[in-house]
C-alpha cells in the first residue's frame, strides 16, 4: 500500500506528530468483516483488491485497511471520510467496540489489543471515552444521572459523582437541566448530556464519532464552538470523526482521509487544500473558501531580486484571511519568517488570487513567479 | 465475470411465485385425480402403532416407578410441596377458609380496595376504577369465591412463570445460541395440547394445587420468555456501545441499561403471560384445579348454557381488568420519565395507603366486609338470559346456521380434505415442501421437510392431514373475518371502543361455554370445530390488521385522498398492501390460534388429532396415540409457523 | 392537611359504626375433624350419576360420620392413578375398565374392588322417541340399512351417520358396524354433552339421530330415548375388540377404593363398602341436580331425609 503523504512540504517545522510520546499510536490497523477474515491482512494478493472485488472472492468486507497514525497529546485529530469509507470503525476500533482484525493500537504506550478484558474495562473507565452520532443515553435516567453513569459504573460514591456530574454539567452549559429526561431536551443538548458524560470521568482522550452529523446547522456550529472551547479549556486528546470537511478543517489540527477503509492522505488541513493528495481529495476540497483554510506558508514566494525588503512581518502559520488586510493595506510585500528566518514574501497578487479563489495552490505557488 | 455476476443479481432469480404456486396446485390436482386412494397412511380411530404402544408402557412404567425413584422423592416432591405451599398460602389469602379463621384472611371489601390501590399506583385512576367495578361485578354475579381462587391460581402460575421466565428471556436476548435453542421449546409448550400433558402432571406432582399451577405455566410462560428476549434485543445498539465505550461490565449493563430500558415489553410479556394462564382456567379443572373452571365444567356435564356463560364471563371480567390495568402498568412504565410528578402525589399515596390498610382490616375484621353479600343475585338473572337468548337463537336461526355449515363443508372443507388426505402421502409431502421452497425459501422447505417426516413417523399422517384441511379452512375463515372487521376497525376509532371488548371476550371466553349453542347450531361436525377455532383466533387477527391498518402513514393515506382515491382504493391499493406484514403475521398468529382449538374441535365432532388426543387423555391405553397426536399438532404448528413467518419476511419491500 | 383530616375521621366513624356489625370471630369455626373418621378423598368423574353417588355418599360420611370429605373432580384414568399417590381413596361409580382394573388392582396393586353399586350400566344404540313412533321396526339393528339414508350427515360421507360420544366409554361401534356390514360411518362427537345436545335437538326439530348412550344417565329422564336391539350378547362374544359382533354387556357398576384406604379400615371404608342403591335413586337424584338445579348438596340432603331407612343401612354397626 501506498501512502501518499504530502510531497510539497516546503519547508520543515516542528510538528505534533514528532513529539516523542504519540497518546496514541496506530500501525497497520485492518478490520476485515466476513467469513474468512482473518486471511485478508496477511495475504498479498488479497490486500491489492479493491473493495468489490474482495466481496465477490471471498466475501469479506474491509472496513479499514492498513490504517497507521499518531496522535500527540493536546492533539485535535480528525478522520474524515464519506459514509462506508470505515471511518465510524477505525473510531470503534480503537476503543475495541469492534474487535480489529490486524495490527496495534497503542494509547500511552499500552497496546490495547493485547488488554484482556478487566484491562480493557478499566481503559475505558479511565483513559478514553467516546461520543456517539445518536448520543447512546439511557432515557430511563435524568440528565444528572445519565452524566454520572460513568463513574457510577466504575464504583464512585454517589455523593462524589454527582458533585462531580454537576461540575460537568455546568462545563458544558446544561446547568438548570440536570434533573430533565434526555427525550425532554432538544437534539443539540441530548449530545451536550452525551459530551458530559464522556468528560465526566475525567479521561486522557475522547473519541467523538460523527457526534453532530445528527443536528441542525445552527446547533451544529454551536457545538463546534463548544468543543473548540472545551479544549482549550480542559486540553484534552480528541479525535473526532466527521464527513463534513468545514468541521474538520474547523477543528482539526490535523486530518486523515479515508476512503474505502484505507488512509488518501493525511495532514494539516491547509496542507489537504494546498496540495490534495490525488483527485478524491482535491474533489473534496474544492469548494472550500481557500482563504479561510491556507495559510501564508502556502502562497508565500521566494523573493525576487528588487523587493523591497522592508515590508511587515508576519508567522507562516496566519490564516489568509487574517493577513488580507495586512498585506493589502501595506504597499510592500509582507515578510513571512519563522524563528527570524526568512522564508519568502506574500504580496498583494498572491492575496488576491487565493481570496477571487483563483487556480489551485500549487500553481500559485509554483507558478506566480513572472 | 464480476460484471456479469452483478447482472445476475439485479435481474428476478424465479418467474413470478404466484403463477409457481397455481403450478404446483395445479400438478398436485392432476396427480390427485390420476393417484386418490393409494399410500393414504389413514389409521383407525382404535388402531395403534407400535410407536403408540411404546409410549404407553413408557408412560406406565415411570408411572409404576413412582414410589421408590429418588427423581420423585428429591426433584419433584420438594418442587411440588414448595407450589403448593404458595398457592394454598394465595387461596388462603384471597379464596378460602384459612389460617384457623372460617373466612379467608382478606374479605372480599379488602381485595377490592387493594386491587383499585395497586392500579391506581401502577397504573392510573381510570383503570382503577375499572379494577374496582369488575371485581364487584364479579361478586353480584354470585361467584366471589371460585373467581379469588381462580386469581389464586392464576398469580401463583404467572409469578412462577415469571420467576423462570424472565431470566430465560434475558438469556434468550443475550445470547443467539441459547435463542436458537429455546424457541423450538417455546413452540412445543405452547402449541403442545394440555390434555396431553394433564395425566403425567398428575403423576408426577399429584392432584392438586402444584399441577394445576404446572401445567398454566407450561403454557404461560413461553410469551414472557419471548417478549423478554425480544425486549432486551430492542435496546438500541447505540445506547449498548455507548455504556461499553464507558467500561460498563456485561452485569452492569444489563442491569442499569438493558433491564430498565426493556421494561415497557417486559410488562407487556406479563401481561399475555396473564391471559395465557387464564386460557388454561378451564382445562385445569379436569385435574381438579379449583376455581371458575370447575363452575364451567360442572355445569358443561349437564348443559346448563347458562351457567357456564356466567362463570365464562367472570373469567372475562377478570381477565379485562388484568389486562387493562397490566397494559396501564406498561404505558406508565415507559411514561415514567415525564417530569417531575405532581408534588402531592406523595401525599395521596400514602392517604390511599392508610384508607386501603384500612378496608382491608374491616373485612378481615366483620362478616359484611368478609363474604360477599349475597342477597344480589346478578349471576342467576345473566344465567337465565343466556339461555333464553341461546333457546331463542337455537330455535329461529338453526336453519341459516345449517345451511351456512353445509355450503363451507361441500364448497370448502370437503374438496379441500378429500384432496389432503386421499393424496398419496408423498405427494402431498413433496407439494408443502415445493410451495415452502418458492413462499419461504431453501430454510422453510428444510424445516418443512423434517416436520413431514416426524409427522409420517408419528403414525397418524391420515389424521394429521384432516385436522390440517380443518385448520387452513380455519383460517381462511378468519382472515377473511381479520381483514374486513379489522380493515373497519382500523379506520374508525369509534367502532375500534364498540368492537374491542368483544374481541377480548371472545378471545379470553372459555370455549367450554360457547361448545354447547355451537353444537345446536351446527351439530357434532368439523364445521362445529371450525366455527369454535375462529371465534377463539379471529379477534387476534383482527387486533393484528386493524394495527397495521393504523399503522400505515396518515400522509401517504392523504397523498392517496388528494390524488381523488375512493375509499375503496384507499383500502385496497394503500393500505392493505402497505400492512403486508401485518397481514402476514395475522395468518401466522390465526393458525397458530386455530391449532390451539384442535383439541376442543375434538371435543365436538372434528375426530382426527383433537379426537386422538382427547381419547390419549380419557383411556390409558390410548395414551401413546394421544401424545402421538399431540406432537403431531405441534409438528403442524411449526411447520404453518415457519412457512408463514418466512414468506412473510421475504414480503418484506426491499428485500424481493 | 384537610386530606389526612377527612382520613382520620372516616376511619373513625368506621370503627364507631363497626361496633354494631358482626364480627369474622363469631362465626362458628370450621367443621370437620371432630371425629375419628378423619378426611376422605372421594373421586368425582365428570358425568351427573356419578356426581349423585358422590353426594350422597359425602352427605352420610359427613353428617352420621362425621368425616372430612374432600371431592376431587377427575377423569377416571387420573383418578385410579390418584389411588397409588395417596390422594384419592375411592371411586363410586366404575364402568367396566377392565384395562386400569388390570393395570391398577392387579399389576400395581394400589386399587381394590369393593362391590356393586347396585346401579346397572345399560350400553348401546339410541334413538329419539319421535322416531320410533315414526318408525316402529327402527329399534331393530336389520333393519338399520334401510334408514341409512335417513341418518346422512355432512360428515357421514353418504353413510348413515352412527354418533358416538365421550371417548373414556367403551366403545366397539367401529368393530360393530363394520361386522354387521351395516352401511353406516362411526362418527366421534367426542363428548358427552355433544351427543346430549345432538339427542334433544334431534326430538325438538324431529330431525333423525342415532347414537351411542347409555343408562343411567339423567338425560333420560328428561328424554326417554330407545334402546336398539343389536345382536345379542353371549359371555364371550366381545373377547376379540376386531370381530365383535354383539350387543355391548350389561355392565355391574362398582366401587373401588384404594388399598391403604381399605387396609385401614375405618367407618368411611365400611359405608362406602355397604353403599347400594338402584338406579332409580340415582336417576332421582341426578334429575336433582342436573334438572332442579340442586347443588348436589342440597340433592343429597333432600333424597337422604326421604330415604332414612336405605341409609341406615349403609352405616357400619356401633
Amino acid at each position: 500500500m501506498t501512502l501518499r503523504t504530502t510531497p510539497t512540504e516546503p519547508v520543515a517545522r516542528p510538528s505534533p506528530v514528532d513529539a516523542p510520546d504519540p497518546m496514541i499510536s496506530v500501525r497497520e490497523l485492518w478490520k476485515v468483516f466476513g467469513p474468512r477474515a482473518a486471511e485478508v491482512p496477511g495475504s498479498a494478493e488479497l490486500c491489492g483488491l479493491s473493495r468489490r472485488e474482495l466481496l465477490d472472492r471471498t466475501g469479506c468486507t474491509a472496513a479499514v485497511r492498513d490504517v497507521s497514525f499518531d496522535v500527540a497529546p493536546g492533539e485535535v485529530f480528525v478522520v474524515m471520510g464519506l459514509s462506508g469509507s470505515g471511518k465510524s470503525t477505525l473510531a470503534r476500533c480503537l476503543t475495541r467496540l469492534v474487535e480489529p482484525t490486524a495490527g496495534s493500537v497503542r494509547f500511552d504506550g499500552q497496546d490495547i489489543l493485547r488488554a484482556d478484558a478487566r484491562e480493557l474495562r478499566a481503559l475505558r473507565r479511565r483513559k478514553f471515552s467516546m461520543v456517539f452520532q445518536h448520543f447512546g443515553l439511557l432515557p430511563h435516567r435524568r440528565v444528572l444521572d445519565n452524566v454520572a453513569y460513568g463513574l457510577e459504573i466504575r464504583g464512585t460514591g454517589k455523593a462524589e459523582r454527582l458533585r462531580r456530574a454537576g461540575e460537568v454539567v455546568d462545563l458544558v452549559g446544561l446547568s438548570g437541566y440536570e434533573r430533565s429526561y434526555p427525550n425532554q431536551l432538544s437534539g443539540g443538548m441530548q449530545q451536550r448530556v452525551g459530551l458530559a458524560r464522556a468528560l465526566a470521568g475525567d479521561p486522557d482522550v475522547l473519541i467523538f464519532d460523527e457526534p453532530f452529523s445528527a443536528l441542525d446547522p445552527l446547533i451544529r456550529r454551536e457545538m463546534q464552538n463548544e468543543v473548540i472551547r472545551l479544549h482549550r479549556e480542559v486540553g484534552k486528546t480528541m479525535v473526532f470523526i466527521t464527513h463534513d470537511l468545514s468541521e474538520a478543517l474547523k477543528l482539526g489540527d490535523r486530518i486523515l482521509i479515508m476512503r474505502d477503509g484505507a488512509m488518501v492522505q493525511i495532514g494539516r488541513g491547509a496542507e489537504l487544500v494546498a496540495a490534495p493528495a490525488d483527485d478524491y481529495v482535491a474533489d473534496f476540497v474544492r469548494d472550500i473558501p481557500r482563504s479561510h483554510v491556507l495559510t501564508l506558508r502556502w502562497v508565500l514566494r521566494p523573493p525576487r531580486p528588487g523587493d523591497p525588503l522592508d515590508g511587515p512581518e508576519l508567522g507562516p502559520d496566519v490564516v489568509v484571511r487574517e493577513a488580507t488586510r495586512a498585506v493589502l493595506a501595506s504597499d510592500r510585500p509582507v515578510k513571512v519568517v519563522e524563528d527570524g528566518r526568512l522564508l519568502g514574501l506574500v504580496g498583494h497578487d498572491e492575496i488576491l488570487a487565493v481570496v477571487a479563489g483563483i487556480g489551485l495552490a500549487g500553481e500559485a505557488h509554483g507558478g506566480q513567479a513572472p | 465475470m464480476t460484471t456479469l455476476a452483478t447482472a445476475r443479481r439485479l435481474t428476478p432469480r424465479r418467474p413470478d411465485r404466484r403463477v409457481l404456486v397455481a403450478g404446483i396446485l395445479a400438478v398436485w390436482v392432476l396427480l390427485w385425480v390420476v393417484l386418490r386412494g393409494r399410500d393414504t397412511l389413514v389409521l383407525a380411530p382404535a388402531d395403534l402403532t407400535g410407536l403408540h404402544r411404546f409410549l404407553t408402557d413408557a408412560a406406565d412404567s415411570i408411572g409404576a416407578a413412582r414410589g421408590g425413584n429418588p427423581v420423585f422423592r428429591y426433584v419433584l416432591d420438594p418442587i411440588r410441596v414448595g407450589i403448593d405451599h404458595v398457592v394454598t398460602f394465595l387461596q388462603g389469602v384471597l379464596a378460602q377458609p384459612a389460617f384457623g379463621r372460617p373466612v379467608p384472611a382478606i374479605g372480599w371489601f379488602g381485595v377490592v380496595a387493594l386491587a383499585g390501590f395497586s392500579a391506581a399506583v401502577f397504573a392510573n385512576l381510570r383503570v382503577a376504577l375499572l379494577a374496582v367495578a369488575g371485581l364487584v361485578f364479579l361478586g353480584l354475579q354470585g361467584l366471589w369465591q371460585e373467581s379469588m381462587d381462580t386469581l389464586a391460581l392464576t398469580l401463583a402460575a404467572v409469578l412462577l412463570a415469571l420467576l423462570l421466565g424472565i431470566p430465560l428471556g434475558i438469556w434468550a436476548g443475550l445470547s443467539d445460541r441459547f435463542h436458537r435453542i429455546v424457541t423450538p421449546v417455546l413452540d412445543l409448550m405452547q402449541i403442545m395440547p394440555t390434555f396431553v400433558y394433564l395425566a403425567p402432571l398428575a403423576l408426577f406432582f399429584l392432584i392438586g394445587p402444584a399441577s394445576a399451577t404446572i401445567a398454566t405455566l407450561v403454557y404461560a410462560m413461553p410469551p414472557a420468555v419471548r417478549l423478554t428476549a425480544h425486549a432486551i434485543r430492542g435496546v438500541p445498539e447505540t445506547t449498548v456501545e455507548a455504556t461499553a465505550s464507558l467500561g460498563a461490565t456485561r452485569r452492569q449493563t444489563l442491569l442499569k441499561v438493558q433491564l430498565p430500558m426493556a421494561r415497557r415489553t417486559i410488562v407487556l410479556g406479563i401481561n399475555q403471560t396473564m391471559m395465557a394462564a387464564l386460557a388454561m382456567v378451564t382445562v385445569a379443572a379436569l385435574i381438579d384445579a379449583p376455581g371458575l373452571g370447575k363452575t364451567v365444567i360442572k355445569a358443561l356435564e349437564t348443559l346448563d348454557v347458562g351457567t357456564a356463560f356466567n362463570a365464562g364471563l367472570a373469567i372475562v371480567v377478570l381477565a379485562i381488568v388484568l389486562d387493562r390495568v397490566t397494559t396501564a402498568a406498561s404505558v406508565r412504565a415507559a411514561g415514567a420519565r415525564r417530569g417531575p410528578a405532581g408534588a402531592w402525589r406523595r401525599p395521596l399515596v400514602l392517604a390511599g395507603g392508610l384508607v386501603t390498610a384500612g378496608c382491608v382490616w374491616l373485612s378481615a375484621t366483620y362478616v359484611w366486609a368478609s363474604r360477599f353479600p349475597s342477597d344480589v343475585d346478578l349471576g342467576g338473572t345473566l344465567a337465565r338470559s343466556a339461555d333464553t337468548a341461546t333457546g331463542w337463537a337455537q330455535d329461529h336461526l338453526s336453519g341459516v346456521t345449517t345451511a351456512f355449515k353445509d355450503l363451507v363443508t361441500t364448497l370448502l372443507l370437503n374438496p379441500f380434505q378429500s384432496l389432503l388426505t386421499e393424496s398419496p402421502w408423498w405427494l402431498v409431502a413433496l407439494v408443502v415442501v415445493a410451495l415452502a421452497l418458492v413462499v419461504g425459501g431453501v430454510g422453510a422447505a428444510v424445516t418443512s421437510a423434517g416436520c413431514l417426516v416426524l409427522i409420517v413417523g408419528s403414525g397418524l399422517w391420515g389424521d394429521s392431514m384432516t385436522t390440517l384441511a380443518a385448520t387452513l379452512v380455519a383460517t381462511v375463515l378468519v382472515m377473511a373475518l381479520g381483514i374486513t372487521v379489522g380493515v373497519w376497525i382500523g379506520r374508525s376509532p369509534r367502532a375500534d371502543r364498540l368492537i374491542r371488548p368483544v374481541l377480548d371476550a371472545a378471545q379470553t371466553m372459555p370455549a367450554f361455554v360457547y361448545l354447547v349453542p355451537f353444537l345446536a347450531f351446527f351439530a357434532a361436525s368439523r364445521f362445529t370445530a371450525i366455527a369454535a377455532a375462529v371465534v377463539f383466533a379471529a379477534p387476534v387477527a383482527i387486533k393484528i390488521v386493524a394495527d397495521g391498518i393504523r399503522a400505515v402513514s396518515p400522509t401517504t393515506v392523504e397523498a392517496a385522498t388528494a390524488a381523488g382515491s375512493s375509499t375503496w382504493q384507499v383500502i385496497t391499493k394503500v393500505q392493505l398492501p402497505m400492512a403486508r406484514r401485518a397481514l402476514a403475521l395475522a395468518t401466522n398468529q390465526g393458525l397458530i390460534y386455530v391449532l390451539a382449538m384442535v383439541v376442543v374441535g375434538g371435543l365436538v365432532g372434528a375426530g382426527a388429532l383433537g379426537y386422538d388426543v382427547v381419547a390419549g387423555f380419557s383411556q390409558g391405553q390410548l395414551y401413546g396415540k394421544g401424545l402421538a397426536a399431540g406432537l403431531a399438532i405441534v409438528l403442524l404448528g411449526v411447520l404453518l409457523d415457519r412457512i408463514t413467518q418466512a414468506a412473510a419476511r421475504r414480503d418484506e419491500p426491499g428485500r424481493r | 392537611m384537610r386530606l389526612r383530616e377527612m382520613t382520620i375521621l372516616a376511619l373513625t366513624a368506621v370503627m364507631l359504626a363497626g361496633c354494631g356489625w358482626q364480627k369474622v370471630s363469631d362465626l362458628p369455626a370450621v367443621a370437620g375433624g371432630a371425629n375419628d373418621c378423619g378426611t376422605v378423598n372421594l373421586a368425582v368423574n365428570p358425568w351427573v350419576g356419578y356426581e349423585a353417588n358422590a353426594a350422597v355418599v359425602g352427605y352420610v360420611a359427613e353428617h352420621d360420620l362425621g368425616c372430612t370429605v374432600v371431592k376431587k373432580d377427575l377423569k377416571e384414568e387420573v383418578s385410579w392413578q390418584g389411588f397409588g399417590t395417596g390422594e384419592v381413596d375411592a371411586v363410586l361409580e366404575n364402568w367396566g375398565h377392565d384395562d386400569l382394573r388390570k393395570k391398577y388392582v392387579q399389576g400395581q396393586r394400589t386399587a381394590v374392588e369393593l362391590g356393586p353399586t347396585g346401579n346397572i350400566g345399560v350400553i348401546g344404540w339410541w334413538v329419539p322417541p319421535w322416531l320410533v313412533k315414526q318408525h316402529p321396526d327402527i329399534t331393530d339393528w336389520r333393519n338399520l340399512d334401510r334408514y341409512a339414508r335417513l341418518f346422512r350427515t355432512s360428515e357421514s360421507g353418504g353413510k348413515g351417520q352412527l354418533l358416538d360420544g365421550d371417548p373414556a366409554f367403551v366403545t366397539n361401534d367401529g368393530a360393530l358396524v363394520k361386522n354387521l356390514r351395516l352401511d353406516y360411518e362411526v362418527v366421534y362427537a367426542g363428548s358427552e354433552a355433544a351427543l346430549i345436545q345432538a339427542f334433544r335437538q334431534a326430538e325438538s326439530r324431529r330431525t333423525p339421530v342415532i347414537g351411542y348412550f347409555y343408562a343411567p344417565q339423567w338425560f333420560l329422564a328428561e328424554l326417554p330415548l330407545a334402546k336398539v336391539t343389536l345382536p345379542p350378547y353371549r359371555p364371550g362374544c366381545d373377547a376379540d375388540p376386531e370381530k365383535v359382533a354383539c350387543d355391548y354387556p350389561e355392565y355391574t357398576l362398582d366401587k373401588i377404593v384404594s388399598r391403604r384406604f381399605a387396609d385401614a379400615g375405618g367407618p368411611a371404608y365400611e359405608l362406602i363398602k355397604n353403599f347400594r342403591w338402584t338406579n332409580e335413586d340415582q336417576n332421582l337424584v341426578a334429575r336433582y341436580i342436573a334438572q332442579d338445579k340442586l347443588s348436589p348438596e342440597a340433592a343429597a340432603r333432600k333424597w337422604v331425609e326421604a330415604n332414612r331407612a336405605k341409609v341406615e343401612a349403609w352405616l357400619p354397626e356401633g
